[in-house]
């Protein structure tokens, strides 16, 4: 029966099962069509944007950093170098059971427990593409071990890296400056392309003024990598350019001198050569060590050095802001002579202070007797404060700032240094803006010696003395002498900038230096002590800035005052008088007057650097240096003459 | 001499029984299967080796299965279904752990799948309860039909191996499908799987297989996880272009930048090397095959051979939609080889013992066959 029922369903059966089958096959058709859709749009739509994915994938640009300038002083010493070191570096993202690995390594190669501790520390820090340091100073011997074991610590590697290390520690470190590892602030700034590579960039001082110069171009290397981040091939090559040398206009010789000379102290020395700009030694001290901040400083460190009372993370040359006292008063003379408050020839009364027409206050001389009728020759030498009182309050405030500031007292001189603080040429305007109060005539008085609202830094002070020394011609301090691009060239000196210069006239100019000379050269000058048994003639001016306000009808009485309230001291100078070679300033905190500290420590400077050099090793001439200083100091002690102003 | 043309003879017989053209697009599909294998397995002698030592096997299968007459077949179901479906208990019980699943039984240095053996086991199965019944089939009929398809694709289901159950079940559905099953309760069939989604998408998956139906709305979810595989074969795929990278030049896989390359997801590499156009070139072999396998269903002998031979036409298509779907990005991946291209023994003996079948089942009207 049921093969009955085949047979008779047969020919129905088989036109069904094609019907269906056609059915099926269209079904296929479409749905394939569908696919086919997809690939369309991913092989031709899309493919422009997943070949760019696709590339991004396997293509990985690696950038070589560059090797970063030298920098040397004017003699090609070294004052920044690089060392090369071979360092083992693990990428976390490749390396499998880390704390395996270091195992096995340790047995390789010698890692302490403070290296792995260390180690792990910085990999919670750093991204996991970011190769970490395992062990650093890595020997010939120990980089072969390694090599030949390579293959079983994939993520490890040998990489060279270099070092800045400044081989002088702390000398010139606030002109110098140093590197430190970037931070995210630091990337807002930098291009980014650049330094991808880098690890390191110039935070202070020279090493983050000239940042791009001794950075240099980061090279890349385009390399194929498969999906383990192992490199395959490379695809693009381009070599990175080193960083340019620098050779800095420093003369290292004096600027460890005068750093030795304020050892102990808190000051600043600028000395310059006024016939270019160059500055040959620039010295804030206390100092700090530059190579600290290189791998990071320690909190501990950090701490020490920013909490330390004497700050001597502060670079006081450049950011000191300093009542200038009496060693503007050449600058004051010119002013006076130019407008025609004074003349050479005329004499002002000085009954030992200075009484504002219809006022009763008294500007108090330091020298209480009185230096009598006095000459600006005199008023100069002998620092006469009832000259100058008298000077600026005829002048008036207006007429005295505007000419000061031609200086450049209360503006930054624009040296190469990153911030560099203009100090404060006080104005009316000024101090109803900042006060908001009104300017009286006693400010006036005040400001005649260098004191009440002027401040300037120890650079600014160099820079006006320079610009007395060149007769008017200023030229912009500077620290960069010369630019080495490539080992290769020669070196390409850096152009001096000339300034607008002051002009007045040539026997004013004279009269003023003449007074200068006196102060150290002269029977009376305030100085004498420190021009004595000079080869050279020089000029110079003391000075003594007030630190403490004295009450009216008070004296003054260092004894009695803590150290951190005494006078700062303050001196400038120039030499040889005939063709002046270098302008400095010196200032000494809390030093006491003008002639008693800074003083002395100018005429070393000025000796060091003018007199021919006995031919000595550098440690004999530091020792030398140092008896001399001693010598000195007994030699300005046992001088009883001081200058003092109030 | 008469001995030795007697060898002759028979092997004429044997060979006689398959589809010239069939077994021609056969071989060119897999002439280019075994291109592309080289340089998805980067160029790995070893592997092509036992490459073609599975291939060696699979055409000994093929030959084999065109032996077997439709009577026979048909009284081997029944065997092959049930002695599946002990199998497949077996391996829930005491199957050796394989990819995270259950799917595995050894036998000494051997291991096979049995859900394997029930992608042909249930669709003869089917067929043969059909053979001797009134088509277009009553509904009781169906309803047998269906718990037929039901229990092995439940119990591979379990294990878990997504790709197989589906390959099962829809074997198993074509027969019904081709029996004659009325389009309303197909329809209906339909709608009621489509409303049962969201069910079976909560309670009905593992978690791994929710994630990767989430990972196909949106692969950069998880760019480094579940959707990496995806987004990396779009990447390759879309970066053939129309011409394609060229032959071994497919960086995608050549970085090692695609898992699975050599296996489920060769299609990527494929598309990679050799373009949209090689693509289309692939895809018009495949539905050269499907429509020759569908033809030969139809010159069937019996119904048996007709609804077997069309069922395992129309798997071999959802082995295809579902690969070059998922690797494409359009289907959650299940993992479903890219028919005779993909390296991997089991399936491609399985497919190639299918098209023997297919070969085997049609009807000889003029004396050795038409081949």
């Amino acid at each position: 029966m049921s093969e009955t029922r085949i047979l008779k369903d047969e020919k129905e059966e088989y036109h069904l099962f094609r019907s269906r089958a056609v059915v099926a096959g269209l079904a296929v058709l479409f749905l394939l069509s569908v696919i086919g859709v997809r690939l369309f749009y991913l092989q031709i739509s899309n493919h422009e944007n997943l070949t760019q994915l696709a590339q991004e994938n396997y293509q990985k640009r690696i950038p070589i950093p560059p090797v970063r300038g030298q920098i040397y002083d004017r003699n090609g010493i070294v004052l920044a170098d690089n060392k090369i070191e071979y360092v083992l570096e693990v990428v976390r993202n490749i390396a499998k059971d880390m704390d395996e690995n270091i195992a096995l390594l340790q047995q390789l190669i010698p890692i302490s427990q403070k290296e792995v501790s260390k180690f792990k520390q910085q990999l919670r820090v750093n991204s996991r593409f970011q190769p970490v340091i395992l062990r650093s100073a890595l020997t010939e011997e120990e980089i072969a071990i390694f090599s030949v074991n390579r293959y079983r610590f994939p993520g490890f590697a040998v990489n060279i890296r270099t070092e800045r290390v400044y081989p002088l520690g702390s000398v010139a470190s606030h002109v110098i400056g140093y590197v430190g590892r970037i931070d995210t602030r630091d990337l807002e700034r930098l291009g980014k392309n650049e330094y991808k590579g880098s690890t390191h960039v110039g935070k202070t001082g020279i090493e983050r003024f000239y940042e791009e110069r001794l950075h240099g171009k980061a090279g890349f290397k385009k390399v194929e990598m498969d999906a383990h981040s192992e490199p395959q091939r490379t695809l693009a090559e381009e070599s990175p350019i080193s960083g340019e040398d620098l050779f800095l206009s420093l003369d290292l010789e004096l600027q460890i001198k005068a750093e030795q000379l304020l050892e102990g102290k808190r000051g600043a020395i600028v000395a310059m050569d006024p016939r270019n700009g160059e500055i040959l030694a620039m010295a804030s001290v206390p100092m700090f060590d530059s190579n600290l901040f290189v791998n990071g400083i320690s909190y501990k460190n950090y701490n020490a050095l920013r909490d330390d009372m004497d700050r001597p993370l502060f670079n006081r040359a450049l950011q000191g802001a300093y009542p200038p006292g009496s060693t503007i008063k050449p600058m004051a003379a010119l002013a006076g002579l130019d407008a025609g408050v004074v003349t050479n020839k005329r004499s002002v009364k000085g009954r030992g202070f200075f009484q504002i027409p219809g006022t009763r206050r008294h500007y108090r001389c330091w020298k209480k007797t009185g230096h009598g009728h006095i000459s600006l020759n005199r008023a100069i030498y002998q620092s006469c404060d009832v000259y100058f009182y008298d000077l600026a309050y005829r002048m008036g405030i207006d007429r005295y700032s505007k000419a000061m500031r031609k200086f450049g007292f209360g503006s930054k001189t624009g040296i190469d240094l990153p911030h560099e603080r203009s100090g404060l040429m006080p104005t009316p305007e000024w101090k109803l803006k900042r006060h908001k109060t009104n300017w009286y005539p006693g400010d006036t008085v005040n400001v005649g010696i260098g004191q009440g609202y002027w401040t300037a830094s120890p650079l600014q002070l160099a820079h006006a003395t320079a610009t007395v020394a060149m007769r008017g011609r200023r030229m912009m301090p500077h620290v960069l002498k010369a630019v080495r691009v490539s080992r290769n060239l020669p070196e390409k000196p850096v152009r001096p900038i000339a300034l607008p210069s002051v002009s007045v006239k040539d026997r004013q100019w004279d009269a003023v230096v003449q007074g200068m000379v006196n102060v150290v050269h002269g029977p009376m000058g305030t100085a004498r002590g420190s021009g004595a048994g000079a080869k050279y003639r020089f000029a110079g001016k003391t000075g003594t800035a007030q630190v403490f306000g004295i009450a009216q009808n008070k004296t003054y009485n260092a004894a009695k005052l803590a150290k951190r309230l005494h006078d700062h001291s303050l001196f400038v100078a120039f030499a040889p008088l005939e063709k002046p070679k270098i302008a400095l300033s010196v200032i000494v905190e809390n030093g006491g007057g003008g002639s008693a500290v800074a003083a002395p420590i100018a005429r070393q400077l000025l000796d060091s650097y003018l007199l021919p050099k006995p031919k000595v090793e550098p440690e004999t001439i530091q020792v030398d240096g140092d008896d001399k200083l001693k010598k000195e100091k007994q030699a300005s002690d046992n001088s009883t003459l001081s200058d003092g102003n109030a | 001499m008469y001995e030795s043309l007697g060898i002759f003879r028979h092997i004429w017989e044997v060979l006689s029984k398959l589809d010239l053209v069939l077994l021609i697009s056969l071989i060119i599909l897999l002439t280019l299967g075994g291109i592309t294998l080289h340089s998805a397995s980067g160029e790995n002698a070893a592997m092509m080796q036992r490459h073609f030592i599975h291939l060696a096997i699979a055409t000994v299968a093929m030959v084999i299965s065109a032996q077997l007459p439709s009577h026979i077949l048909t009284q081997w179901s029944v065997w092959a279904y049930s002695g599946g479906i002990i199998l497949l208990v077996l391996v829930l019980f005491q199957g050796s752990m394989g990819g995270g699943a259950q799917r595995w039984l050894e036998f000494g240095a051997f291991r096979f799948q049995p859900s394997e053996i029930m992608k042909l086991a249930v669709p003869m199965m089917v067929a043969s309860y059909f053979s001797n019944k009134t088509l277009p089939p009553k509904f009781l009929h169906i309803l047998v039909a269906a718990v037929l398809v039901l229990i092995p694709m439940l119990l591979i289901a379990r294990q878990p191996d997504l790709g197989t159950a589906l390959l099962v079940g829809s074997a198993g559905f074509f027969v019904i499908y081709f029996a004659g099953i009325a389009w309303k309760w197909l329809i209906a069939m339909f709608i009621s799987l489509a409303a049962a989604a969201p069910l079976l998408f909560y309670f009905g998956m593992e978690a791994y297989q929710r994630q990767r139906v989430l990972t196909l709305l949106d692969p950069g979810s998880d760019k480094l996880g579940s959707g990496y595989q995806i987004i990396q074969s779009t990447i390759a795929i879309g970066s053939g272009g129309v011409y394609g990278k060229g032959w071994l030049n497919g960086d995608q896989s050549r970085l090692d930048f695609l898992p699975e390359r050599h296996t489920d997801f060769i299609f990527a590499i494929f598309g990679e090397e050799f373009g949209l156009l090689g693509n289309l070139i692939l895809l018009s072999i495949y539905i050269f095959i499907i429509w020759r396998g569908l033809y030969l269903a139809t010159c069937g002998i019996d119904t048996f051979s007709r609804l077997l031979g069309g069922s395992l036409s129309l798997t071999f298509f959802v082995y295809l939609l579902v690969n070059t779907g998922m690797v494409s990005g359009i289907l959650p991946v299940v993992g479903v080889p890219l028919p005779l291209i993909s390296y991997g023994g089991t399936s491609m003996v399985t497919l190639m013992a299918a098209f023997g079948l297919l070969m085997g089942l049609k009807k000889r009207k003029i004396g050795y066959g038409n081949a």
